[in-house]
């Protein structure tokens, strides 16, 4: 997918992540993250979106997380949502989804 | 390095320390020494306690570079006392100074100067919080910390390890002649149960009130045979940070679920017959284990023979029905405790000696037979850290956790399996304040784990429909929602030393990086 505006989703509950996808003009991933787990979970979380970016085929991308603890599974809601909306989607492949 | 009695590394000597003792078993320090005696006085009929300042009092008191000072805790969050008195040793000009209060908190924040223009140099706590807690974490001090529990604190003062040159000690109602009680004046605390050691021990006593009432003050907490002077200063502490409203019952369903399965516990253990004891901490989960321990009572005509520990309103209201016939308060917590201890003849106070030091001639903690108690973190020897965060940050306190922990019957942790995305039970938690040879059972909201040399409980839980796993299945519970943690990483430097009830070492908490 491709990146044409800044999107979020998310919030900033505690268990929750708010994330900003945005295009990125020098081409790549950049992942920016501040987390309320960095020294725990802080690897895992950055795994976990590049895995997210590399199955919706998002290869130029600004990523930022602020993160509260969310669980793994909430992090790839998030993100997938803030791809969906930066790329302009209009409907997500849940299916496709199956092999996470 | 030495290796201790839970395999916790520790050097065998830090610079400023001394010489560590390794921890062994709860109960396997023998005591050889007698008891630490204060320095005697002379006060003749001519002689006025009254003093005009804190700053007269230091000097009378002849506080010197080196020396030791000690304070309570029993203000919390509303204490002016700490800061009031240390500013005034710094106006003096006197350094180097170990400060050695029964605990610190958040409202202590301004001792970080205190401690980078030389003036306090060592600290002695059962707790810190907040800004301080972090400066430590970070490294700010050349000594680490000493955290003692109340009943390590209170053994150790007895014992002449800590010992005390000057006690300020901030009082809610006071005579000229220095008999205190903490349950009236506007500042009003409830118990004083850890100041009554400070008194008793520290070669020099200072009260400090903000409510002189007609001698005799009787009865008191701290008697005018211990006082060296008195200062009346506008105010001791801030009554909204000193004593909370009414504590609420927990709304939270996963805390009642936790409640619920410790309740059963209690129940099918065998320990809840008439004459019973127990503890409660001030956690939701806890205070609503107490709620279902009263129905059951109630049911079955159950009464208890003692509640110990802090005492919260719940307490208070199971002792005016009749269903606990005495409450021993070593600190009040709430409004209602606070009031009722000066109030109620069978609400009584007691010092934090009497509550859980292990080297006297029995203490309070020994007659328990139940606790319910919190954690922070467990780990699969069913240690419990309750004085750093799973960032490995200093932000809590050792209390009464390891000594109550020790002496009762049936010791119960409750927590949450997760908090966020930490799971509470883990391989090796970041520091140990109780031993796990003393913690019975743990339970979580997604099953209860019994300590395997509980045997006799173990046959008891598994004939009930409780959810009983092994500590390792609900660890690996926990990480199939969570992930695996990364430990933290620490450097060398040491930032505090967690000192058992009994003087030894159980571990060493070191700098975060």
């Amino acid at each position: 997918m491709e990146i044409k505006g800044s999107a979020m989703a998310g919030t900033l509950e505690s268990s929750d992540a708010s994330i900003v996808v945005a295009p990125n003009a020098d081409k790549g991933i950049v992942i920016d993250l501040i987390s309320s787990v960095e020294k725990q979970f802080g690897e895992d979380i950055r795994r976990t979106v590049k895995q997210v970016l590399k199955e919706l085929d998002v290869e130029d991308a600004i990523v930022k997380i602020q993160d509260r603890g969310a669980l793994d599974c909430v992090i790839r809601a998030r993100l997938q949502t803030a791809v969906l909306r930066a790329a302009n989607g209009k409907s997500f492949d849940w299916e496709g989804q199956r092999h996470v | 390095m030495l290796t201790n009695g839970i395999g916790r590394e520790l050097p065998e000597y830090i610079e400023g320390i001394g010489q560590l003792k390794a921890y062994e078993e709860p109960f396997s320090i023998q005591p050889e020494s007698r008891k630490f005696g204060p320095r005697l006085s002379r006060v003749t009929p001519q002689d006025k306690k009254l003093l005009a300042s804190i700053e007269e009092a230091i000097v009378k008191c002849g506080l010197k570079d080196g020396m030791t000072i000690s304070f309570h805790h029993h203000f919390r969050e509303g204490d002016y006392i700490v800061n009031m008195v240390v500013d005034a040793i710094a106006r003096l000009g006197i350094k180097a100074i170990t400060l050695a209060p029964s605990s610190l908190n958040s409202i202590h924040a301004p001792i970080i100067e205190h401690i980078k223009n030389g003036t306090i140099t060592k600290i002695e706590t059962s707790g810190l919080r907040g800004p301080l807690a972090d400066a430590i974490s970070n490294g700010i001090m050349t000594y680490p910390v000493m955290i003692r529990s109340h009943g390590g604190r209170a053994r150790a003062i007895e014992a002449g390890d800590l010992k005390i040159d000057v006690a300020f000690l901030g009082v809610p109602a006071c005579d000229s002649y220095g008999n205190a009680n903490g349950h009236s004046g506007k500042s009003f605390c409830g118990s004083l149960g850890y100041a009554k050691v400070d008194a008793q021990y520290a070669d020099r006593v200072v009260l400090i009130t903000d409510n002189i009432v007609p001698y005799p003050n009787v009865p008191a907490s701290i008697s005018q045979t211990d006082v060296d002077f008195i200062v009346k200063v506008e105010a001791i502490g801030d009554p909204r940070g000193i004593v909370s409203g009414a504590t609420r019952y927990t709304k939270n369903p996963r805390e009642l679920l936790i409640a619920k399965y410790a309740s059963e516990v209690i129940k099918e253990s065998g320990y809840l017959v008439d004459g019973f004891s127990m503890q409660c901490g001030t956690g939701g989960a806890s205070l609503a284990v107490a709620r279902s321990i009263k129905e059951t009572m109630l049911e079955k005509g159950i009464k208890a023979s003692f509640a110990l520990g802090g005492i919260t309103g719940q307490f208070v209201e199971l002792l005016e029905e009749g269903l606990v016939d005495k409450l021993y308060d070593t600190q009040s917590f709430d409004l209602t405790a606070a009031k009722s201890i000066g109030s109620n003849p069978r609400h009584v106070e007691i010092d934090a000696g009497f509550y859980a030091n292990p080297h006297n001639k029995g203490c309070a903690v020994n007659l328990l037979d139940i606790v319910i108690l919190s954690a922070l973190e467990i780990d699969t020897d069913f240690n419990v850290n309750v004085i750093t965060g799973s960032d490995g940050v200093l932000r809590g306190a050792s209390g009464g956790h390891c000594d109550t922990a020790a002496g009762s019957k049936l010791s119960i942790i409750v927590a949450p399996l997760i908090r966020g995305r930490i799971p509470t039970i883990l391989d090796r938690v970041n520091a140990v304040i109780t031993p796990g040879e003393t913690i019975d059972v743990v339970v979580t909201d997604r099953g209860i784990a019994v300590n395997p040399r509980r045997k006799d409980l173990i046959e008891r839980l598994s004939k009930t429909k409780l959810p009983i796993y092994t500590i390792e299945e609900l660890k690996e519970k926990a990480e199939k929602i969570t992930g695996k943690p990364q430990s933290v990483a620490y450097d060398d430097k040491i930032v505090a030393i967690v000192e058992y009830r009994d003087g030894t070492v159980i571990d060493v908490i070191r700098r975060v990086l």
